[in-house]
């Protein structure tokens, strides 16, 4: 019988979903709190035939990830895939690379540049955001160059050295007061939900409302387009409906999406088992 | 099962199908909880950790 090793740190809805669809295709799942983890060559390594991230913390579940594929046993989402989407400009440089629209960014780390990089990409308003977390978190919309400074400012003497790098992006309207999220699996879009809210900000976290998306043939092929352009696996992508078109604005790959099974009608969970059997098999 | 909220002191019933480290609620004073360890009859609840920099997706 194959046994998935569950990668936890506290036990969310999105945690207790996946163990009853395992439950239900008769899997076995081996949970294994990194928090009570010890990784090192000279502890045992729990024997799985493959393991699932699903670490809140972003750092945490990385390291963990490295230690189970170091002792050949396959991650999803890989390290490689994680490295990619855990780190918002290079999320973005790999999309553009892979010629996948997305929304115009760029990187500086001094006022002034930034200023010269907020007229490449179009003038303000830009959003301003951390290159790793999320749940909405320390994003800014920035409206003109008083307003830079200002959080440029605050960013430099209070951050950690990671909020001194400056990711930024063209702030882009909404369509409605919504964007979508689609949730990829292998470079399939199983199911998507628009998120509303009156909030520029839309995640669910902040109190977007989820209701179903259709998926249309646009809206699965940019996402296969950039499934495949950060290597794969369980993602979900936010995107970005403009008079152009869908453009990505990120990919993340330890999703939530208990809110999600509902509106969509589609067991996520069951999703996310499947793939991991599938990786197995494949092995 | 029930244990004590190490918020507000108040009583929280664990359900038959919670497992550790799941989080809950407590239905007085509405903190979150993680169900630390649960040695038969008993569990032992702390308060579950605040949002950290690299969390969440």
């Amino acid at each position: 019988m194959i046994t998935i090793g569950l990668l936890h740190s506290t036990i969310r809805g999105d945690e207790k979903l996946i163990l009853e669809a395992a439950k239900k295709r008769n899997v076995l799942v081996e949970l294994i709190d990194i928090r009570r983890s010890i990784y090192s060559e000279a502890q045992p390594t729990q024997r799985v035939d493959v393991a699932l991230e699903r670490s809140v913390s972003t750092v945490k579940g990385l390291y963990a990830a490295h230690y189970y594929e170091s002792k050949n046993i396959p991650v999803v989402n890989s390290t490689a895939v994680a490295t990619i989407c855990e780190d918002k400009f290079l999320t973005s440089l790999a999309l553009a690379k892979a010629n996948v629209p997305t929304i115009p960014f760029g990187m500086a780390f001094t006022v002034s540049e930034l200023e010269s990089l907020i007229k490449s990409i179009g003038g303000y308003p830009v959003v301003v955001k951390p290159p790793e977390g999320s749940w909405g978190r320390l994003l800014a919309k920035i409206n003109d160059v008083d307003a830079l400074e200002a959080v440029i400012e605050h960013k430099d003497v209070l951050g950690t050295p990671s909020h001194k790098a400056f990711y930024v992006q063209k702030y882009i309207q909404k369509k409605q007061g919504r964007d979508i999220r689609a949730f990829v699996i292998n470079g399939h879009t199983i199911c998507a939900i628009y998120r509303n809210s009156p909030h520029w900000i839309t995640n669910t976290a902040r109190g977007g409302v989820a209701s179903n998306c259709v998926v249309d043939r646009a809206l699965e092929t940019i996402c296969k387009n950039a499934s495949h352009a950060v290597g794969g696996g369980i993602l979900a992508m936010d995107v970005v409906e403009t008079k152009d078109g869908y453009v990505i604005n990120e990919i993340n790959h330890t999703m939530e999406f208990k809110n999600s099974e509902i509106p969509t009608k589609v067991s996520i969970s069951g999703h996310i088992v499947d793939y991991c059997l599938q990786i197995v098999q494949a092995q | 099962m029930n244990a004590q909220c190490p918020v507000c002191d108040g009583m929280v019933t664990i359900a038959p199908d919670t497992i550790e480290s799941e989080i809950i609620q407590c239905p007085e004073c509405s903190a979150h909880l993680v169900v630390e360890r649960i040695e038969g009859s008993h569990a032992v609840l702390t308060e579950a950790p605040k949002v950290e920099e690299d969390w969440g997706e």
